[in-house]
């Protein structure tokens, strides 16, 4: 078993007020350790997004902990928060979120630029990372003149360029068709998984389960079973 | 720090559609403003356009007296006291009034009428043709070549006119500083024939003009004025009187304000509408920054570094476009009264900032409340 790189106790978070008021997360416990790619499933409203925010420092918990690498995330201040995100956690959205104003070196230099990186080096070190993701040759183009899955493709150079410890991926084959979206999963697996690395992703595809470590299901804000994959 | 600015001027200006619009937006709203307040101040110029161009250190008048054009005559024993007065280095009465003179072709025309000191002719203007001893002659007048020379037929020396039925001849041309407000042509002559020509209730001295030993005797003849019951103003203090009576007094200085209220309104409602919709289009692009790392304040800044920018853009453009504006409207119009100070500029700045400021007000209220939660729920 290799090292905690999350570990979540009683997690609750609640939305909303009077009869309308839900309860999204009921006692949640998870650990996760470095070296894995944990899979969240389930339902719609079962409550995987808000969980994935909770892990990532994006949404404060209503009760609960959660010790990201020994760091009690959400003792932290709002700019120690942003500090932490930047430096351990990188983020692939499901509409990816690319700048269409920027060219697609720019956008994936965004974190190194964040992180006060001089911008000509930060673009040198974008075009190696677009190389790696498999978009040689398309630095000075804008977003939109990509595919779907070249855009997923610089959305993961964006995510990965500041190597991050901990990578978190909202639905990334939602907008790829099945062939696309296996081989994202596959090469991110390949490119960025390793001992001293977590990666958590939400997803309805049970097309990529092959490539996760485990798979924990999520149901009315609980994680109620747990599969383990030969890949562990 | 530097490249988030950089960033925060690449999604600015590569979405040149709206920039364009931002820009133009702030661009014509300065040259609004900047001509409005420009105009306004051209005409509180012209309007003290006697004061400037005699150039007297300080004035005598009666204290009602509210502009240079509406005297009310003073006694020739105020001279006489004035001259006496600690500080005092010399002291000469002026005549300023109007009157209708008749040309050669029969057509009356209004002018008015500058009567200097005979002996020191103090406050004379400058000659173009002929020379200023030339004003002694029997009936001699200057006439002012401005904007409104043509008015008296384009004279020439030697050109005949009448004044109340005495015979004037134009026996020299000259040249001031400034034109004068209300349109008439500019008459100079001596004081004394400027009061036989003209008819004059009793009192005939519609300034005394004063020039004082030092600048720190100015205080002391101001009081020794005040004791004798009139009114002694510096050059600039007049000037700021006439000002303030055409801003306070009249409805011209409302009009040119709310002008100028409605320009800034333009330019606020365009650039603040056309910046309220770029941050709106990439306000989920914002929350992915926020997921990503970025600190509210950095976003805060990226937002006031681009109302800035496009601001101080839009302020030069607009100042350039006043100023070239102006210089080709004086190139056709002679007598257009424009001039650009530095309190337009400032004014204009100061708007400018203004609408930055409510612009990136919207946009930075927006950008906070995104959680970058919202962006992963879609």
């Amino acid at each position: 078993m290799g090292t905690v790189a999350i570990h979540a106790d009683g997690l609750n978070k609640w939305f909303g007020e009077g009869e309308a008021r839900t309860n999204a997360l009921k006692d949640v416990h998870l650990d996760t350790t470095f070296g894995e790619m944990v899979y969240i499933v389930g339902p719609s409203g079962s409550g995987k997004t808000t969980l994935l925010s909770v892990l990532s420092g994006i949404l404060r918990p209503d009760s609960g902990t959660v010790l990201c690498e020994g760091a009690d995330l959400w003792k932290l201040s709002n700019d120690e928060l942003a500090t932490f995100r930047l430096s351990k956690i990188g983020f692939v959205f499901q509409d990816y979120h690319l700048f269409p104003r920027l060219t697609t070196a720019e956008n994936v230099a965004i974190p190194l630029i964040l992180r006060r990186t001089d911008w000509d080096k930060a673009l040198i070190e974008a075009a190696k990372y677009l190389e790696i993701v498999g978009l040689k040759g398309r630095a000075n183009l804008p977003p939109v003149k990509l595919s779907g899955g070249e855009q997923q493709r610089v959305a993961i150079a964006r995510a990965i360029i500041s190597q991050p410890d901990i990578l978190i991926m909202d639905e990334p084959t939602a907008s790829l068709d099945g062939d696309t979206g296996r081989s994202i999963v596959a090469f991110v697996k390949e490119k960025f998984l390793n001992a001293n690395r977590c990666i958590l992703i939400v997803t309805h595809d049970a097309r990529i389960n092959e490539f996760a470590t485990r798979i924990l299901h999520m149901e009315d804000g609980r994680l109620s079973n747990e599969e383990r994959h030969q890949n562990e | 720090m530097f490249g988030i600015l950089r960033l925060a001027y690449k999604l600015l200006v590569n979405d040149k559609a709206k920039f364009t619009a931002l820009l133009i937006g702030i661009t014509f709203a300065v040259f609004l403003m900047t001509e409005i307040t420009a105009m306004f101040a051209g005409v509180l110029n012209r309007a003290s356009a006697t004061v400037i161009n005699i150039g007297a250190r300080i004035w005598v008048m009666d204290p009602s007296v509210q502009t240079v054009a509406n005297t009310i005559g003073m006694p020739d024993y105020a001279l006489d006291a004035v001259r006496s007065m600690k500080g005092v280095k010399f002291a000469v009465p002026l005549f300023s009034g109007g009157a209708l003179v008749k040309l050669q072709d029969g057509a009356y025309q209004s002018v008015n009428v500058i009567g200097l000191d005979d002996t020191s002719l103090f406050g004379r203007p400058q000659m173009e043709q002929g020379q200023i001893e030339s004003i002694y002659a029997e009936g001699a007048f200057l006439v002012v070549d401005d904007s409104e020379f043509p008015k008296l037929g384009n004279p020439k020396i030697g050109t005949v006119f009448e004044l109340n039925d005495h015979r004037g001849v134009v026996t020299g041309i000259a040249k001031v500083a400034t034109s004068a407000l209300f349109g008439v042509p500019s008459l100079y002559t001596t004081y004394y024939r400027a009061i036989q020509y003209i008819p004059n209730p009793r009192y005939t001295i519609s300034y005394l003009l004063i020039e004082p030993k030092n600048e720190s005797d100015i205080p002391s003849i101001q009081k020794q004025v005040q004791a004798l019951g009139y009114l002694a103003l510096t050059r600039e203090q007049f000037e700021t009187k006439i000002s303030n009576f055409y801003m306070f007094q009249t409805s011209l200085g409302m009009n040119i304000l709310i002008m100028t209220i409605v320009s800034f309104v333009v330019g606020l409602s365009i650039s603040g509408q056309t910046f309220y919709t770029f941050i709106l289009e990439n306000l989920e692009k914002f929350g992915a920054l926020k997921a990503i790392g970025t600190k509210n304040r950095e976003l805060v800044l990226m937002i006031l570094f681009q109302a800035t920018f496009t601001s101080l853009a839009g302020y030069g453009l607009g100042i350039g476009l006043c100023t070239l504006a102006t210089a080709l409207a004086k190139m056709r119009l002679p007598d257009y009264a424009s001039r650009i100070t530095y309190g337009n500029l400032g004014l204009a700045l100061l708007m400018v900032v203004i609408i930055a400021a409510m612009s990136s007000y919207i946009g930075v209220r927006k950008v906070l409340r995104i959680e970058p939660f919202d962006i992963f729920r879609g």
